[in-house]
């Protein structure tokens, strides 16, 4: 089996946000990146179903600017096998990232595809049940448990009511959430093995895919500051401050 | 041209954030259709009928459709979303999952989580699990829509009197097969509506010492949440978890205990009307967005607040 794993480059999930000041965008000069978190939950799984024996060869790929290829250096040094960054300097929306997927899908063949369920940057939550619309595929979305059985999928859901459970016919797409496991860190000799390891490189002018951007960002801006309130001297004051001044109780 | 929105349901009950859901899409087209996919799903055809802001129910009834899989409800959403501009449905994770699969097909660009109508093709939706706000128009001609429930007030159920049509269902798929769902069952109001909510955090130094937050949840009809780092160490069930990988929740009552006020955490609750805090630490970033802080032992705390709470006799259930 082959498994194919999407990761993104995105500003790292522990660093404070800040709007610029023309509205344009979020402040990303100098600013720490990493791979999107449940991503790298993506391929910490795809490594583990290989390390089980149930597949054989792991396929990270990236879509976006240069840099981004650190994301995939990062995904060959946990265990993937090789890696493809399709170079796009825009900003392109999930619509168009699935339907270069798409295009990697049909030249790679894998067996499953594998993603984090949503990027931290701009909280889309489209790209995985979009690829798996354009291929026809059955989508497992907000994983947090995979069986691999034969020829399918049993997957658990994190949903609002609580688990749902599915199966699915391979090939399938998944979408990871945090839940699903911890990911790994790379040892230090895994890392220099990594560099070694194949990244090829598509432009995506040569796909033949429409990345024009359907969605105009007109703004973006810093959301309401709420007010820090008072501070309480003990938890009689409180009660009453909750029942006088705000009541809500 | 119309707009149409995915009723989410048990086939019993409509499920409360397509409540929400209904009153953004009136606001981005008068003329709002609600279409429910389901199996034996009269009463909530009959419900939605009478919800508020709804001209016309459309109901597709099957067997196939007891579960709502997204892979069944894609082909008749596609096949019904000819004569509308808009496809709604609400941004949990029975949206979250079907409507990119919808959009796809319709080759549109999705604009998901809004909680803000500009106009009918321009939304205000939060990026960066809400450390920012953009404004975004979309280009698209079929604009298919996620709407952030928690910030739109739920349609009255009341008042509606929609025509209801039936239409067909659409052929079932082999690719996926539903399994089970292990519904979390509980006494208390859910945490996405509940009016009041009491959180704890990783201060709370054990899944035992829970019970002190559930004395209070019990006295003040509060649902239970909790931080992730709470969920992480096994305290409680992940169903509980407030914050930008959990619930996003907004009630008129926050009270965070033992909660430092991590950014995943903040981006799931500072939208909350009225926000406490009750920390040891007072340098906490929780405090930073409490209206009331109290910086205190939790484990002093939390039995005193019960008790001053016993004395009132004024709960508002």
């Amino acid at each position: 089996m082959k498994i194919l794993v999407a990761v993104k480059r995105v500003i790292d999930y522990n660093v404070q946000i800040r709007v610029k000041e023309d509205g344009t965008g979020v402040v990303t000069d100098n600013v720490k990146m990493s791979t999107n978190p449940p991503d790298d939950n993506a391929v910490e799984e795809a490594v583990r179903i290989k390390e089980a024996g149930k597949a054989k060869e792991i396929v990270a790929v990236t879509v976006g600017e240069d840099k981004a290829q650190e994301t995939v250096r990062k995904a060959l040094a946990v265990g993937a096998d090789k890696g493809i960054h399709v170079k796009v300097d825009e900003i392109i929306e999930p619509l168009a990232v699935s339907k270069i997927l798409h295009k990697i899908v049909e030249k790679e063949k894998p067996d499953l595809v594998f993603m984090g369920k949503q990027a931290i940057d701009d909280d889309c939550n489209q790209t995985g049940q979009m690829l798996a619309a354009l291929l026809n595929w059955p989508q497992a979305t907000f994983a947090s448990k995979i069986d691999v059985k034969d020829k399918k999928l049993e997957v658990t859901r994190e949903v609002d009511e609580g688990l749902e459970t599915i199966e699915v016919n391979i090939p399938a797409i998944v979408t990871c959430d945090l839940r699903l496991n911890e990911p790994r860190y790379a040892s230090l000799p895994n890392i220099m093995k990594a560099k070694k390891k194949p990244i090829e490189q598509i432009n995506v002018s040569d796909l033949g895919v429409d990345t024009k951007q359907r969605i105009k960002q007109i703004k973006v801006e810093e959301p309401p500051k709420r007010k820090a309130g008072i501070k309480v001297a003990n938890v009689e004051e409180l009660v009453q401050k909750l029942k006088n001044e705000a009541k809500v109780i | 041209m119309s707009a149409l929105l995915i009723a989410e349901h048990n086939n019993k009950e409509v499920k409360p954030f397509t409540l929400n859901a209904i009153t953004a899409a009136s606001q981005i087209d008068q003329d709002l259709h609600v279409l429910v996919i389901g199996c034996k799903a009269d009463d909530v055809v009959k419900s939605i009928s009478q919800t508020a802001n709804v001209k016309k129910v459309i109901y597709i009834d099957n067997e196939i459709y007891e579960n709502y899989l997204a892979e069944n409800f894609t082909p008749v959403i596609v096949k019904q979303s000819e004569n509308y501009s808009h496809i709604i449905c609400s941004a949990n994770t029975f949206g979250k999952n079907l409507m990119p699969r919808v959009a796809a097909l319709l080759d549109s660009s999705q604009v998901s989580d809004v909680i803000k109508v500009i106009s009918s093709d321009t939304f205000l939706r939060p990026i960066y699990a809400g450390n920012a706000f953009a404004t975004v128009k979309s280009t698209d001609q079929k604009k298919c829509i996620t709407i952030r429930p928690t910030s739109f007030d739920p349609a009255s159920t009341s008042g509606g009197l929609a025509e209801i049509i039936k239409a067909d269902s659409a052929e079932a798929t082999s690719l996926t097969k539903f399994v089970k769902r292990e519904e979390v069952k509980s006494d208390r109001p859910e945490l996405g509506t509940a009016r009041i909510v009491i959180s704890g955090g990783r201060g709370m130094q054990s899944g035992e010492n829970f019970k002190l937050i559930t004395a209070v949840a019990d006295k003040l009809n509060a649902a239970i949440g909790a931080s992730r780092a709470a969920v992480d160490a096994g305290y409680i069930t992940n169903d509980h978890q407030v914050g930008q990988t959990g619930k996003v929740v907004v009630p008129d009552l926050y009270i965070a205990v033992g909660i430092s006020g991590a950014i995943q955490h903040l981006a799931g609750m500072k939208e909350s009307k009225i926000i406490v805090a009750i920390n040891k630490d007072g340098e906490a970033p929780i405090f930073s967005v409490a209206d009331y802080g109290l910086e205190a032992d939790l484990f002093e705390a939390l039995p005193k607040f019960l008790e001053e709470l016993n004395k009132l006799n004024t709960i508002q259930k």
